[in-house]
């Protein structure tokens, strides 16, 4: 559980504990990305999923995702309190849906500084939509597409410049 | 100076008309709506007052009326608590000089002959658990009092800006605040009656409250802005809530150091940022929350100290201000604040495995602000004048009045309901504050066979709530208060 210890959990312990969606699926088109490691009593995820891809056992379980089953419509993405649900693509080009509560909100088409689960800068991105997440808030989910795979599954968070 | 907050991501302020008022003899800006304690801050003040034997300076720690530390001078008025007394036009406010002096009274707050008001439940604390209380056994139709000592409803709730966790059913993925305004319509329509900036001063024999009510009341040709009155009710429900913990430091008592609640109040009822650069003191849930609502408000957070070797909150709260690159150091705390007159830096320090700085690792962050986020404490005064039994249990945030799984005490017709009864959740507090509220409704012989299933339903979520890793503590040591 180094995830405690640091604030940050690593691909490797999410994969351990089996949130990671294989490549293969990826490459098929968008699918959720579900980072929540720890039994914490929530699951309006389970209830927004309208093709029953998360289950849980009891509302202490961990979210489990059927990747065969999610159609990456991002649903999930909004309603999660914790902001640990993103969106990742590699179909046609590479894209990851990020929740995005901060402001200044970017521009479509402005490149973006990408960083990664510790805030590490990565690259460089382009935001190809920002999407109103809900009412009366301007919490949104921005979609960056990213140059390379790998960034998929290590981009979580973008800076505005 | 203005450190007030006109763009943010979830909020949007609506500020009252444009007021002077004037500080130390210097005119100054604020809005209606604003606490006098709240204008000070936007206009860049720190020090409110100074300590009566050392003449240290002191600024405002909880904002929300309990802590003291904010008293001042208003219109000759000593020892008024600013957090919680809203600025008006041309009122001057003054750092105290000595203990002040109580002026006769002025007709205007009456003491003298108080008349006694019945009801049938009286519900103390307007925040989750009060509201739901009140709303329950009015509904049911008893005849209900909801007394709070601010002068808004909701509690703490107001200045929660994330989404709840929990279930659907119990609010799960609205914004605390949101929670609030749904919650408070709720009550209104309960038939439920409610007293605002209404003080309750102690508990009496025979279930009677003394209660400073505020006005105006009118008593034959007399009107008063403010009443010492007595409330003498059949059931009582207690929901008092919880105050912040204070953390011992070398220079603890500058200002600029401040409960991480007061951080959201001033940032998310207000809006107006509580510093420049926050270094947020503890992992918890509270301390990685408010880290991350400081960056939404546009405070630079220069970091998060926990004295833990992990971080206690959920993960997630944590995973999402490290990816925006803030530090979590995990086995450090705060040895010392720096600055003359208000908080101009800290000295964190790493820790051993048996809780001793280790030599050395002594490190300087630049700060304006310093905010503890170190945990609650029940605030259980009254309980103790009604003779309730209080136990200590860690788990529970310390001392926690013995009850029932109706939330009935060991004194009959005294209930409890919240972060009183227990540190845990607002949704928790929420479910508790339905439970008591029918109960004591029901002990009346008001009841519906539709009230007695929820309240079947929700024991059994709160049960199924706190099996988890995080609920388990809270489970046993309710064991340990069980009636």
């Amino acid at each position: 559980m180094g995830y405690l210890e640091k604030g940050y959990i690593t691909l490797e312990e999410l994969q351990e504990m089996g949130f990671v969606p294989p490549p293969e699926r990826v490459r098929k088109g968008p699918v959720a990305f579900i980072e929540c490691p720890q039994e914490i009593p929530c699951n309006p995820c389970v209830e927004a999923c309208p093709y029953g891809a998360i289950t849980m056992e009891g509302i202490n379980g961990l979210p489990r995702l059927d990747f065969e089953k999610c159609n990456g419509c991002g649903r999930c993405v909004k309603v999660c309190p914790g902001l640990a649900i993103f969106i990742v693509n590699a179909r046609g080009r590479y894209t990851v849906w990020l929740p995005h509560e901060m402001l200044p909100l970017p521009e479509r088409g402005s490149e973006v500084v990408l960083l990664d689960r510790s805030g590490r800068d990565v690259g460089r991105g382009r935001v190809v939509a920002v999407m109103s997440a809900e009412e009366n808030t301007r919490s949104s989910i921005v979609v960056v597409e990213v140059p390379e795979e790998w960034h998929l599954y290590h981009v979580r968070a973008i800076r505005v410049v | 100076m203005d450190m007030r907050i006109y763009d943010h991501p979830i909020l949007r302020f609506e500020r009252g008309k444009s007021v002077r008022f004037y500080f130390e003899g210097r005119e100054m800006r604020a809005y209606d709506g604003e606490s006098i304690a709240a204008a000070l801050f936007a206009n860049g003040i720190r020090v409110f007052t100074t300590s009566g034997w050392k003449g240290r300076p002191r600024g405002a720690f909880c904002m929300i009326g309990q802590c003291s530390s904010c008293m001042m001078t208003v219109d000759g008025v000593p020892n008024v608590r600013t957090c919680v007394e809203g600025v008006r036009d041309g009122i001057t406010v003054e750092r105290l000089r000595g203990p002040g002096e109580i002026r006769p009274e002025g007709g205007v707050r009456e003491t003298k002959n108080p008349p006694t008001y019945e009801y049938e439940v009286v519900v103390l604390g307007g925040g989750p658990a009060g509201l739901a209380a009140a709303m329950e056994s009015a509904r049911l139709g008893a005849k209900t009092l909801l007394i709070e000592k601010n002068d808004h409803l909701g509690g703490q709730l107001i200045k929660q800006t994330h989404k709840f966790f929990g279930s659907v059913e119990h609010f799960a993925g609205v914004r605390g605040f949101e929670i609030a305004r749904i919650m408070e319509k709720m009550l209104r329509e309960s038939g439920a009656d409610v007293w605002l900036n209404s003080n309750v001063i102690g508990y009496y024999e025979g279930n009677v409250l003394g209660v400073v009510r505020k006005g105006p009341i009118r008593e034959g040709s007399h009107v008063f802005e403010e009443r010492y009155v007595n409330v003498r009710a059949k059931r009582i429900i207690f929901g008092t809530g919880a105050r912040e913990r204070f953390l011992v430091f070398e220079n603890n008592d500058l200002p600029g150091v401040m409960g991480a609640g007061a951080a959201q109040t001033l940032m998310n009822v207000y809006g107006i940022k509580p510093a420049e650069r926050m270094l947020m003191v503890g992992g918890g849930n509270v301390g990685l929350i408010v880290a991350y609502q400081l960056l939404q408000a546009g405070v630079e957070v220069v970091g998060v100290v926990e004295a833990m070797p992990r971080i206690g909150g959920y993960f997630v709260h944590a995973a999402k201000i490290r990816r925006l690159g803030i530090p979590i150091h995990t086995r450090h705390t705060v040895v010392r604040a720096i600055g003359e007159d208000h908080v101009e830096g800290a000295v964190i320090v790493e820790l051993d495995e048996r809780w001793r700085p280790v030599p050395g690792t002594e490190m300087e962050v630049e700060c304006d602000g310093i905010a503890l986020a170190v945990g609650l404490s029940p605030t259980y005064p009254f309980l103790q004048q009604a003779g309730v039994e209080l136990r200590y249990v860690p788990s529970l945030g310390g001392f926690a009045p013995v009850r029932d799984e109706n939330l009935q005490t060991n004194v009959e017709g005294i209930y409890v309901a919240g972060d009183l009864a227990s540190i845990e959740e607002a949704s928790t507090a929420m479910i508790e504050g339905h439970i008591a509220g029918i109960a004591a409704a029901t002990s009346l012989g008001y009841t519906s066979p539709e009230a007695e299933e929820r309240v079947r339903k929700m024991k059994e979520y709160l049960n199924e709530f706190r099996s988890g890793p995080f609920g388990k503590p809270i489970l046993e040591g309710i064991e340990r208060v069980r009636r």
